[in-house]
């Protein structure tokens, strides 16, 4: 575990939401090296160089992002994606009600990179009493002259707006996330274009996770190389992984990226599985990646992005739920449709339809009625359902169906009415 | 009319966005504050607000969970029973409020008082079992802590809803230094 805390810095020190303290521990400093030092280009290459990757689940390249911005194009807006709803994950939460300022100098830094005038923290509706702590934090900021016209005394000027959504997962993608603050239906948009050059009501936009941004500021401060001390070459930096489901100790945990295998994370970070239970399988990203059974080689892959891919899964939002031996995997695949088909926003069919019945196959396994046929029809919808969608919301619908019919089928055919 | 009643607060709202139908949520926030649901009369004094139509509005209402078509109680009790809760006793939990309150997810109680559903993650899983209350988290919740804080809102009610607006922040200075301790850790 990362100490001290580069992210997680509430776990260090006490009341650093608090603008006083945030500021006796280096807060805006970084804020001010750019505004004073250095060029918006600059600020871009820097977070280039840096290796950061994006961590609300996709983990593209943030500099590379930002230099998709055109420049010659106004206004420009900044985006701050806090719409965290992926089942098992909790992380941009902690930073919003623990360390709302460093979210915030992340926020000035990237407006200040891609010369956006507007910012708009996105969170989701039921973050009311997280967005109250760091509104709190914002008209701090205010008072302060972080925010508002000519931040310290530069010709920066930068307005910040926290917006919240009205409960729907769907609004965490981030054009289904602009459609929704621009007060329409929170429904993904065609791709391209991207955010970048058609954004937020068409202009350029640059939007990134809660996470993502509270890394920019010590990146600005320490400097690329610093950064990329932590990590792996491909992978840089700390990540907050969120642990829940069976285990001693759930919670978050800052970890530098490719150091802590899922060994580690669940038995000595975690305390171990209640009971001293064996892990039957592990979800690496919430509900959106596959299960991965809990063999010797997948307790010893490292967290981070190239090798969960290569061990049959994704890193994603490094949401970990662990299930243990006595779980049922067809009753925890089922409880994982029954969330994609309440999220599904009914643009396309193939999710729309498919998921409903999904569910309504799995209702029927539940109810001990499915026939070996229906069981067989589940499995076929979820492959028609791949690769057809508008967006990725259906693709990862199919996941915890297909991974679970991989590794677990014998679960399925054991539920078959019997002598049907 | 909340355009009588919140003027102010409506103003504000709309200065915060270069273009005004962005402040639908806002807006159908301060109608469910005012009237507990999304009245007829309130989809259309937003709509009359925003120059949208009515079935524009009418049809944001619908798609997004926290904004209720119908009267609720005056204490909506959303309980998680996505997967990571679930492996951590939220099913028992919601058996438990459905035989505490006599009704079932989506139901209200007889009284008014409460109104429970069951909700997808709400980013508390380390603290499973879990609900929100008219958007505040209680966490760790037992059904003993459950059948206390039922206890406490039927006879105290919930002061620190006093005066705010769940859904909209930035109105009036936010939390005093006592209030903002306890965060998630």
């Amino acid at each position: 575990m990362l100490q001290p805390h580069v992210l997680l810095r509430d776990r260090d020190v006490p009341n650093i939401r608090d603008l006083e303290v945030y500021e006796a521990h280096g807060g805006y400093a970084a804020l001010r090296k750019a505004l004073t030092e250095m060029t918006p280009d600059e600020v871009i290459n820097v977070v280039k160089a840096s290796g950061l990757r994006g961590r609300g689940g996709a983990g593209f390249p943030t500099g590379v992002k930002w230099g998709f911005v055109p420049k010659d194009v106004f206004p420009k807006y900044v985006v701050v994606n806090s719409d965290e709803s992926e089942p098992g994950t909790f992380k941009d939460r902690q930073l919003l009600e623990g360390n709302p300022h460093q979210v915030i100098e992340g926020t000035i830094l990237t407006a200040y990179a891609v010369q956006a005038e507007r910012a708009y923290i996105y969170c989701r509706g039921e973050f009311y009493q997280p967005a109250q702590v760091l509104q709190r934090a914002v008209d701090q900021a205010y008072a302060a002259g972080y925010l508002g016209r000519h931040i310290l005394g530069t010709d920066f000027s930068l307005e910040l707006v926290v917006h919240l959504g009205a409960g729907a997962y769907i609004c965490g993608e981030e054009t289904a996330l602009l459609n929704s603050l621009e007060g329409k239906l929170g429904q993904p948009r065609l791709r391209p274009p991207f955010p970048a050059s058609v954004g937020l009501y068409g202009k350029p936009t640059v939007i990134n996770n809660v996470e993502t941004l509270a890394n920019v500021p010590p990146i600005i401060f320490n400097g690329a190389d610093w950064y990329r001390q932590m990590g792996t070459e491909k992978s840089p930096g700390p990540k907050i992984v969120c642990l829940s489901g069976r285990v001693n100790r759930p919670g978050n945990y800052e970890i530098e990226l490719g150091k802590v295998t899922f060994r580690r994370l669940i038995y000595e970070l975690g305390g171990g599985v209640p009971g001293g239970r064996a892990v039957k399988a592990i979800l690496p990203a919430g509900a959106s990646a596959p299960l991965l059974p809990a063999t010797e080689e997948v307790l010893d892959t490292p967290l981070d992005y190239e090798s969960v891919q290569q061990a049959g899964s994704m890193l994603g939002s490094a949401s970990v739920i662990v299930l243990d031996e006595t779980v049922d995997i067809v009753w925890a695949a089922h409880r994982m449709t029954a969330f994609f088909e309440h999220e599904s926003c009914g643009k396309c069919t193939p999710c729309r339809e498919g998921t409903y019945w999904m569910l309504r196959l799995y209702e029927k396994i539940a109810a001990g009625t499915a026939t070996r046929r229906e069981i067989e029809i589940l499995e076929d919808v979820a492959r028609q359902i791949q690769g057809k969608t508008f967006c990725l919301l259906g693709e990862f619908a199919t996941s915890p169906v297909l991974s679970s019919f991989k590794h677990w089928r014998e679960e399925y055919e054991a539920k078959v009415k019997a002598g049907r | 009319m909340i355009r009588d009643k919140y003027a102010r607060e409506i103003e504000t709202i709309l200065a915060r966005y270069p273009d005004r139908q962005s402040a639908i949520l806002p807006l159908l926030y301060l109608v469910q504050k005012e009237h507990g649901y999304c009245t007829e009369e309130g989809i259309r004094e937003v709509a009359d607000l925003l120059d949208l139509d009515p079935t524009t509005v009418k049809s944001i209402v619908g798609f997004y969970t926290l904004l209720y078509e119908r009267p609720v109680g005056k204490y909506v009790v959303q309980i998680c029973n996505d997967l990571p809760c679930a492996l951590r006793g939220a099913d028992d939990l919601v058996e438990h409020a459905c035989r505490r309150l006599g009704i079932r997810p989506g139901e209200t109680t007889s009284d008014g008082l409460f109104t429970l559903e069951t909700v997808k993650c709400i980013a508390a899983c380390h603290r499973a079992p879990v609900a929100q209350i008219n958007l505040e988290y209680h966490e760790n919740l037992t059904p003993e802590a459950f059948d206390a804080l039922i206890e406490r809102l039927r006879t105290e009610g919930m002061p620190s809803a006093d005066g705010r607006i769940p859904g909209v922040v930035g109105l009036e200075p936010e939390l005093s230094e006592e209030e903002g301790r306890g965060a998630t850790g």
